[in-house]
């Protein structure tokens, strides 16, 4: 498959980029500064373990998916290394895929490393590792290859600077989108609601993704919880996809 | 014999800048590549060759006109199965090793894994870069960039073979190599497109040129038929005679260092300047017969524009 031999390649170019090993190095030793933290902060330290190394999974996973992201198309442009693919029997659409699929790759491994890092910090602490640690990697993990999906997406048409401040725009308005639910009930029904409903429905919602609290405070969590969180994820994403396609297909490389 | 590659009059303008403007870079192309010749893209720079070649492997799409490569669209990948592509300037993966490269390409056209190593070796071989098989492609010179990729497009065995200034950037003797391999390649029975602006390389292999200048193909055909046999004149190098002897024969053109150049137009007027010389004990130090070149052609297309 065409596919998979753009996404090795792909994984293979990003896991020669030094730059990758930086920033795995700074999640690492910010994963675990939570344990210095803890020391630092009085009332319950394992929670300030475990809760500033997810964070970390998820911020450093972030910048990973946007720096490397918005680079990969783009670069393939601008070194004019593209050239010489699309004149390959590909299609645009495998290539962009295969980018994305290469990418998605690259951020598991590195999700995985972090992870690991982090389990073994909270074991250190506490002794003892649960399930509910690794499915909120899960749920970042999903959050992530969605931002990924938005990175290759700009990267088609505009700078990796740009695209970086696009992506990172959606990032932070995915964070902070829920705020209209609030905004919904307290708005009276008619048009106004309607629209604020609409806007919703079109920003993403990333705290979906977010089981933080819930697992730092050993809240329950609703059954189900992952399957909404995968179907949004992949619905979310497949419609990114198909844009960054729609657009790419059009395309002069000149 | 069919076509390999057909273009009728196909446009491209592009919209640049931030406020942006249309630039007509391709004013109507036509014209056709046949199966087993070698054909020479020739035009000076910012001519359109490069463009045109995007607008056949699908990289650009052209506003108008159609072009057909094996008969299909120049997207279909079961046309581009059969085409290899050599860009300009090549810009290749750096992070790649001369042999991961190649066969990174060699995936791409689903090679066999059987097959690809020694695809790979022969190809590495043939552009004599063995030594640098398992050298990073960003510690390559120019030349060696050229080599690996015209290694890369030979890759699929392909039947037809497009490449953009192949023999830039290369010493007199990696250029002749490159020669070669072109010419091996259509005693092979490939089909080979190959642009320049150096006249020599197109007038030494090429069976058919056309003749691109702003956007349009001004002069197309074989070369044979482009290119005159006859002696348009001839310039003989004397030294021992004074001028105003010679000048009744032809046109003295420089005079350095005791010697004349002495352009000849009637051929007839060739013997009676040899006879003059050694009449007055002088020295002819080089005679030589110009037939018209590509370059005269090219010239003239260039300045009649
Ligand atoms: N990336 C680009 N941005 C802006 N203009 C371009 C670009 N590429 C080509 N052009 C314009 O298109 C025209 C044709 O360029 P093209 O590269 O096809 O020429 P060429 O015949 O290949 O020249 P050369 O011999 O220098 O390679 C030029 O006049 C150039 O100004
Ligand atoms: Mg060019």
């Amino acid at each position: 498959m065409t596919i998979s031999v753009i996404a090795r390649n792909t994984f293979k170019e990003a896991v020669r980029d030094r730059a990758l090993y930086l920033l795995l190095f700074f999640s690492a030793l910010s994963i675990a500064l939570a344990r210095v933290l803890a020391v630092l902060t009085v009332g319950d330290r394992v929670k300030v373990v475990k809760d500033v190394g997810l964070a970390s999974i998820s911020f450093f996973g972030a910048l990973i998916a946007i720096l490397i992201g918005t680079g990969l198309v783009y670069k393939e442009i601008e070194k004019r290394t593209i050239f010489t693919l699309i004149s390959k029997p590909i299609r645009r659409a495998e290539f962009l895929l295969g980018k994305f699929l290469g990418l998605v790759l690259t951020l598991a491994v590195m999700v995985w490393a972090m992870t690991l890092v982090y389990l073994a910090v909270v074991f250190l602490h506490t002794f003892k590792i649960e399930g509910r640690m690794v499915l909120a990697v899960f749920f970042i993990f999903l959050e992530l290859i969605l931002l990924t999906a938005v990175a290759v997406l700009f990267s088609c048409f505009s700078t990796p600077i740009l695209s970086s401040l696009f992506a990172l725009s959606f990032y932070l308005i995915g964070h902070f989108s829920w705020s209209l639910k609030t905004l919904i009930k307290k708005t009276p029904p008619g048009l106004g609601r309607t629209l604020l409903r609409a806007v919703y429905a079109i920003l993403p919602d990333l705290e979906n993704f977010n089981i933080k609290a819930e697992v730092v405070q050993n809240l329950p969590l609703p059954g189900g919880l992952w399957l909404g969180a995968v179907a949004y994820s992949a619905v979310y994403t497949a419609f990114v996809l198909l844009l960054a396609v729609w657009i790419f297909r059009r395309r002069d490389f000149i | 014999m069919g076509n390999v590659l057909e273009l009728a009059d196909v446009r491209k303008s592009f919209r640049l800048g931030f406020i942006p403007k249309t630039k007509e870079v391709l004013k109507g192309v036509s014209f056709s590549v046949a199966e087993g010749e070698i054909f020479g893209y020739l035009g000076p720079n910012g001519a359109g060759k490069t463009s045109t070649i995007k607008c056949v492997l699908g990289l650009i799409f052209p506003d108008a006109g159609t072009i057909s490569l094996f008969g299909r669209s120049p997207l279909d990948p079961r046309s581009k199965d059969k085409v290899g592509f050599l860009p300009e300037n090549p810009y290749f993966y750096d992070y790649l090793t001369g042999r991961e490269f190649l066969d990174f390409y060699a995936q791409l056209f689903r090679v066999e894994k059987a097959e690809r190593a020694g695809r790979i070796d022969r190809l590495l071989k043939l552009v004599d870069l063995e030594r640098a098989a398992d050298l990073q492609l960003r510690k390559f010179s120019r030349g060696m960039l050229q080599r690996v990729g015209l290694a890369q497009a030979l890759i699929n065995e392909p039947e037809f073979v497009i490449l953009d200034e192949p023999l830039g950037g290369l010493d007199p003797l990696g250029r002749k190599e490159i020669r070669d391999i072109i010419l091996g390649l259509r005693d092979a029975g490939r089909t080979v497109l190959f642009t320049s602006h150096i006249l020599q390389d197109i007038e030494m292999i090429c069976d058919h040129v056309a003749i691109i200048v702003g956007g349009r193909v001004l002069n197309q055909g074989c070369l044979s038929d482009l290119v005159s046999e006859k002696v348009l004149f001839t310039e003989i190098t004397v030294s021992g005679v004074d001028d105003e002897s010679l000048a009744a024969f032809g046109e003295c053109v420089q005079v350095r260092e005791g010697r004349t150049l002495l352009k000849v137009f009637d051929e007839t007027n060739v013997q009676p300047v040899l006879d003059l010389v050694r009449e007055r004990g002088g020295r002819i130090h080089a005679l030589i017969p110009r037939t018209q070149t590509l370059e005269d052609i090219f010239v003239d297309t260039v300045t009649n524009q």
